[in-house]
Order: structure tokens, then sequence, then C-alpha cells
């Protein structure tokens, strides 16, 4: 097995163009996992660490633009007040030892249902950067996943980053699962109320073949909620928004839940994301 | 593939390794420091936590070649100290297995935190399995390292 160390983005670029078939590895928790038990052998890894272009994040314009190889935990503490839900979700990945490898990029390279960082970036419209010797271009999030572990990264492509908007306050995440730590979502969910643009946005995870946002639940609350007032949210707003959510997603049953439960508890979680964003949006 | 990192200070090197073993498998065997050890090869238990470039990774999920020039503390790289003697001072020690990773785990916690809280404590721990002492003990241990 070929190792390849690029030092620099233009390298890593040329190097996969050069050996399409060579498996990119950032904080190796996803890779590691499949080659310690045998699972992949893949004839070269390429090792992304060296890129210092991949960890790095800053402004441009009103965008934030996040380097595909930012840690969890850099995530946390640099932008933990620019990306709430962002950081939320990357709180509850793994644990310390995890978070402080695995990075954002990976989890989009893996494109599990499960991913943590899927929904919010669902939730807040995030665009993911793609490259290759051919160019770059810009994917918005909902149309990168085409299947369970499948995006559209083609094999010369590696991802740059992803770009996102600063949330002010109204982005909430809450995930499904049997301890606080270490554990893969039974089902997930991201929201992001915008109030200044009046906007909703929302993200599933783990309960679909991609994670998926509720277009109809966004277009029902956007046009439901009353923005300009103070008061809390009509329960009966948050109940069909609740349904909604849960009608948008296709979970099936498996290990770690029933499909019926992953739509009972998206509707759960649905709502009090909704509370908890529409308080801390005011 | 021939491997040069820094393992406790000391510049090391490895030959004839296959680039996608894990760090893990570097340290244990071909350089002959088994104290980080191996239990799920799969970045569950934390019993492999070594520092990497300061920071405490998974041995077992840092791919042999992505340690090249890079500086690597394992357990046998940390002076014999509060952290260690508080563990056998609080019995936070039955078969030992978990104890190197939670060694390293809890050296970072306090270097990070004087005086961590008690969540502040299991969040740092949550990435280390321990299947003997029911971690009573071992928040003892981390609560008198601390004092
Ligand atoms: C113990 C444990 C607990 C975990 N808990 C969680 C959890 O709670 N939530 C969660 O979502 N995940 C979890 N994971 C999975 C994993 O940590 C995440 O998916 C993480 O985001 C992967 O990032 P990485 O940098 O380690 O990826 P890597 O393992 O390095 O790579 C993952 C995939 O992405 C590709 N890739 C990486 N970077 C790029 C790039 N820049 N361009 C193109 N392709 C790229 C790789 O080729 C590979 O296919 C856990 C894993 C372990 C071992
Ligand atoms: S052996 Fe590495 S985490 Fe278990
Ligand atoms: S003392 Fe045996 S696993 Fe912790």
């Amino acid at each position: 097995m070929d190792f390849l160390r690029p030092s620099t983005w233009e390298e890593a670029l040329a190097a996969k163009a050069a050996h399409p078939e060579a498996v990119p590895i950032a904080g190796g928790t996803d890779v590691m996992v499949e080659l310690n038990f045998d699972r992949r052998r893949p004839p070269a890894l390429l090792d992304l660490t060296r890129v210092a272009a991949l960890t790095e994040w800053g402004g441009d314009g009103d965008l934030l633009r996040v380097g595909a190889g930012v840690p969890y935990r850099r995530i946390i503490e640099e932008l933990g007040g620019r990306l709430p839900g962002l950081a939320m979700a990357a709180r509850t990945v793994g644990s310390p030892q995890i978070r402080n490898r695995g990075t954002v990029g990976g989890n989009l390279g893996s494109a599990s249902p499960a991913g943590d960082a899927h929904p919010p970036l669902l939730a807040a419209g995030a665009e993911i950067e793609l490259a290759s010797v051919r160019g770059v271009r810009r994917v918005p999030v909902d149309e990168f996943f085409t299947g369970p572990k499948r995006s559209v990264l083609a094999p010369d492509e590696l991802i740059a980053a992803f770009w996102m908007r600063p949330a002010r306050t109204g982005d909430q995440f809450a995930k499904i699962g049997t301890r606080n730590a270490m554990v893969i979502a039974v089902c997930s969910f991201a929201l992001t109320l915008d109030r200044e643009r009046r906007t909703v946005g929302t993200g599933i995870g783990s309960a679909a073949p991609t994670p998926v946002r509720a277009p109809a639940a966004e277009a029902f609350l956007a046009a439901s909620l009353d923005w300009d007032s103070p008061g809390a949210v009509p329960p009966a707003v948050a109940a069909e928004f609740g349904r909604l959510v849960a009608a948008a997603a296709a979970p099936i049953d498996d290990v770690r839940g029933t499909a019926a439960y992953r739509r009972h508890a998206l509707s759960v979680l649905a709502r009090r994301t909704l509370t908890w964003a529409w308080e801390g949006s005011r | 593939m021939r491997l040069n990192c820094t393992v406790n200070g000391e510049k090391r090197q490895a030959d004839d390794v296959w680039p996608g073993e894990s760090l893990l498998y570097v340290l244990r065997e071909r350089l002959g420091l088994p104290g980080s050890k191996n239990a799920c090869e799969q970045g569950e238990c934390g019993s492999c936590t070594v520092y990497l470039d300061g920071t405490p990774v998974c041995s077992c999920l840092v791919a042999a070649g992505q340690a090249e020039g890079r500086a690597v503390v394992t357990v046998e790289g940390l002076e014999f100290g509060r952290v260690q003697e508080a563990f056998l001072a609080a019995g936070a020690v039955q078969c030992g297995f978990c104890t190197p990773g939670l060694v390293v785990a809890v050296h970072d916690l306090l270097a990070r935190a004087d005086k961590p809280s008690d969540p502040d404590i299991r969040e740092a721990l949550a990435g280390n399995l321990c299947r003997c002492t029911g971690y009573e003990k071992i928040l003892d241990a981390v609560r008198l390292a601390a004092q």
C-alpha cells in the first residue's frame, strides 16, 4: 500500500488526480476502523493532515468558510459562537479523543446517514466546496448526499471546505441515543430559525437513506410563526411542525431502533428544538 | 516504509512499517512500548490514548504514516506523579487494562483545568471504558489528584 503525503493543497489535488483510487485520510476515525478490521485494503492512503489550508477557517462577506480538516474540538472552541448548531452537534460526537481528530470533511466523506454534522449543515443551507485539478465547485449540501455512504464527490475530487452563514441565536440540535457520549444517533434533528430573514431550516439525521431536510415543515413553520410576536409558539403550530418533520423521514427498523420509534422521536425533537430555538432567538 | 518520529522525547525510527498499520501497533510491536493497550482497535475504549503533538488521541486510529515527524507521548513518557499516585491511593486500578489510557486522559484534563467539576471529569473521561471498577474509584482518583 502506498502512503501519499502531500504538504500543500495543490499537491493533494495533483495526488488525487494521479491516484483516484487512493483513500483520503484526515482524522482517521472512520478510515482506521475499516483498516484495522480488514474491511478495506485500498491501494493507497492520501494523508491530508499535513495540508495546513484544510485546517483554516475565515469569513468572506457574510459567509464563513470552514476548511474540511478543522476537527470537532476546534469547531466547538473557535466557532461555537458563530455556528452554534454545528457546535452543538460536534459536542455529541464520540468522545474527546474522537473530537480531537475527527473532522466535518471526514463526516461528509463517509456520508453516513447518521453523521452528526449533516443535520446542522442542512438546516443552515450550507454549501460544500469540492475541488480537483479540473477546478472548484460548490454543491448545496442537500444535493451532496446521493445514498447511504454515497455522495456526488468524484474520484479525483477532495472536499475543501464548507460555507455557512453565521447564525444569530436560533440554532438547535438534538440527538437520541442510549447514552450521552459515544453513540451513533438513533435519530437526530437540527433547526435554524432566522428572525431577520424569517426563514426556517431543518436537517434530519439517521432516519432516511441520506440525511434529509423537511421542506414542507420548513414552509409551514415560516408561514405560521408570528415573527414579530414575543410570545411562545402556539402548541398547535409546534405539533403540526413535529408531524411534518416526522413525515419527511423515511426510517427503517434496525438494531438501534424501529422506524415507528424514529418517527415518533423526530416529532418530539422537532417540537422541543422549536421551543428552544424560538426562545433563544428572542 | 521507514517511520521517524519523536516518542517520549527521543527520536525513534521503525523500519518495514506497513503504512496502514496503526500508531498503536507501531508503539507496542515495533518500538517496545506496550504501555498503551489494545482492547478494541475502533476508538471506543480509550485504552490506547496517547498524546500526538500534545493532543490526546486514540493511537489505534492514527495511521502509522500520519505520525511521521510528529511527537508522541505515551503513558511510559509521563513522569510518575499525582495522577498515578491518586489512582493507586483511591483503588482505581483493578485489572489495570484501562489505566494507561485513563492516566493520559486525566493528565490532559488536569493540565487544562485545575479544579475540574464532576461533570467536567465525566465529560473528559467519556472516551475511556473500564470494565472493572464501576468508575466511582476513578472519579475519586481524579478528585484526589486535583487537590
Ligand atoms: C469511537 C467512535 C465514535 C464516533 N462517534 C461519532 C458520532 O457520535 N457522530 C458521528 O457523526 N460520527 C462518529 N464517529 C465517526 C467519525 O468520527 C466521524 O464520521 C468523523 O467526522 C470522521 O472524520 P475523520 O476526519 O476522522 O475522517 P476519516 O476517517 O479520515 O475519513 C472518513 C472518510 O472521509 C474521506 N475524507 C476525509 N477527508 C476528506 C476530504 N477532505 N476530501 C475527501 N474525502 C475525505 C475519507 O476518505 C473517508 O472515506 C465515531 C467514530 C468512532 C471511532
Ligand atoms: S484500542 Fe484504541 S480506543 Fe480501544
Ligand atoms: S481496571 Fe480493569 S478495565 Fe479498568
